[in-house]
């Protein structure tokens, strides 16, 4: 066997540095649309978020100032509205595929929920508006958060179920050998083990379907004011920024800007609280 | 499945003194009889016969892959938890058929408790909470009654000393063979009638294995305990009886000083010399 010789030495390592420089450069890519858009909306939206953006009603066209109380106020409420269906729905889903549930027709759902991750959200605007809206002849809240809890339900049921799978056999039958049964182990060994991990799902799920505006706009379909009942028509902060982007007036463009500030930070927050979450003491195994 | 809750319950909290020896309680915990286990299509357990002796230490020894851990996860219908299990023959505790249409397994596996080869106290629980969590999940409330059966069962491990404490810690915190013995508290407290272990040392160092081993041998005056071992001179230090599987099949069974000794089996002669295995 020989050495290499120098000529060789050199070209492999200018290959190695191309390819290093190449793989550096798409990490760069990667990374900086997240930090462009933040700083153009801290440049366009920054000094219209204020006390005002957060305490007051949208001002009539022509009025300067107002705020977007409603609509940060209406997206909490179908965030919430979307959480109680979606959560339950979604865990147990995920529950019943990483429990129960024989191989064919585990991999068959497992299937069909990536499929429901990837329809276009606003196919479940369409669907809820014929499902709910056209059947109680009007836009709600309801129907809003019931279409943002479809769209969270496949991606916290595939979560769920991978952190359940992650769970050490050992501890299911350390419990199972105490007497105690299917279930109560489940809920009480193998969520409570997995809580970190599956409460981490949920949070990710909240925080994408908190910036969906398609599937509000068959459904919940915004409000220029406050929403006194839940069978009406609920402001959200992406609608908002939706229909004053859209709109011919300056004052609304500066909104815009502020709201998608608001709605981009409060994602960033959720995935900072996961990350802490995630970091945890050690004492759970996902 | 038709099994009433209460039974259990009660009988999770009944006086906690060992049983007296009275003239009623048969020798004899388990009885087996032609005992033959598949999964799926593959035999693991042939036509096993033999009789698990009460208050005593029984060892079951064989190569890897002799249907030893089967055997033992019979005795609390553990096996079960392996999809597409088939079992053939009987199986009596205190005389029931474990395997009897109407019988709950949650409910035989509080009458016979497991130790895991690897120790797997709950990653989310302090040490105190491990020890009672069987009876929480059971339904007892009683605050001083858990109380009560914690220190124990702790104490039965031989653990208190060690942890009482520190009973708010993780059980993940404690050592290799302090958890094994955890995990022996957590198996105790729910007051089985028998517990069984797989292979409870092999996991652990020298010394740790030396304080499993005596607290087996200091368990064995309360409860009937059947283990699964690797090691000869384990089963030949701690057990009473000693079984030796082979290929799904009971080779050879009876006192543990016996077949160490003069086993009347070429095979289990061979094996425990080391010739094979």
């Amino acid at each position: 066997m020989r050495f290499e010789t120098a000529h060789q030495h050199t070209w492999r390592k200018i290959k190695s540095g191309l390819a290093c420089t190449a793989a550096f450069v798409s990490a760069v890519l990667v990374i900086s649309p997240l930090g462009l858009v933040f700083c153009y909306l801290l440049i366009n939206g920054a000094a219209s978020v204020n006390w005002d953006f957060f305490t007051k009603l949208p001002a009539p066209v022509g009025a300067v100032g107002g705020g977007m109380a409603n609509a940060i106020v209406g997206s909490l409420e179908l965030l919430a509205l979307a959480g109680v269906i979606g959560i339950p729905v979604g865990v147990l889903g995920g529950v019943y595929l990483a429990e129960y549930g024989s191989a064919r027709i585990n991999s068959v759902l497992r299937f069909l929920a990536d499929v429901l991750n990837g329809i276009p959200s606003i196919t479940w605007g369409v669907v809820v508006y014929g499902l709910i809206v056209l059947r109680f002849k009007g836009f709600s809240a309801y129907a809003g958060g019931f279409a943002l809890a479809l769209i969270m339900i496949p991606l916290i049921v595939r979560t769920t179920e991978e952190v359940i799978l992650l769970v050490p056999n050992g501890y299911r039958e350390a419990s199972l050998a105490l007497g105690v049964s299917r279930w109560k182990t489940i809920i009480h060994i193998v969520l409570k083990t997995a809580s970190k991990g599956i409460i981490t799902g949920i949070l990710l799920a909240l925080a994408r379907v908190g910036g969906e505006t398609a599937p509000l706009l068959f459904t919940a379909f915004g409000n220029r004011f406050w929403n006194h009942s839940l069978n009406q028509p609920i402001a959200a902060l992406p609608l908002q920024i939706f229909t004053y982007a859209i709109s011919p007036y300056d004052d609304w463009h500066r909104q815009a800007w502020a709201g998608a500030l608001v709605l981009v930070t409060g994602v960033f927050f959720v995935n900072i609280l996961v990350r802490i979450l995630t970091r945890g003491s050690g004492a759970s195994v996902v | 499945m038709t099994t009433p809750e209460p039974t259990a319950v009660e009988r999770v909290e009944r006086p906690v003194e060992p049983l007296p020896a009275e003239e009623s309680v048969p020798a004899r915990t388990f009885e087996v009889k032609n005992l033959s286990i598949w999964y799926g299509e593959k035999r693991a357990i042939e036509g096993v016969t033999m009789d698990i002796a009460s208050k005593a230490v029984t060892a079951i020894i064989g190569p890897s892959g002799c249907g030893k851990s089967t055997f033992l996860r019979a005795l609390n219908r553990m096996h079960e938890l392996v999809p597409k299990t088939r079992l053939e023959g009987t199986v009596l505790l205190q005389g029931e058929d474990l395997y009897s249409s109407n019988v709950d397994p949650a409910i035989v596996r509080r009458r016979v408790g497991m130790v895991f080869q690897k120790s797997n106290p709950f990653p989310t629980m302090s040490i105190g909470e491990n020890v009672v969590i069987g009876l929480k999940l059971n339904g007892v409330r009683d605050r001083r009654f858990l109380n009560e059966r914690l220190e124990k069962s702790l104490r039965m491990a031989a653990l208190w000393d060690e942890v009482k404490d520190d009973l708010h810690k993780p059980g993940t915190s404690l050592s290799g063979g302090q958890q094994q013995r955890l995990c022996i508290a957590r198996a105790l407290a729910v007051e089985p009638e028998v517990v069984l272990m797989d292979e409870p040392c092999s996991a652990l160092d020298p010394i740790a294995t030396a304080k499993i081993e005596e607290l087996i041998y200091e368990l064995k005056s309360k409860y009937t305990i059947v283990t699964v071992t690797h090691n000869m001179q384990q089963a030949g230090r701690i057990s009473d009886y000693t079984a030796f599987f082979y290929l799904g099949r009971l080779i050879e069974f009876g006192e543990t000083t016996k077949i160490f000794t003069h086993p009347s089996e070429r095979q289990t002669e061979d094996y425990i010399t080391g010739r094979f295995g």
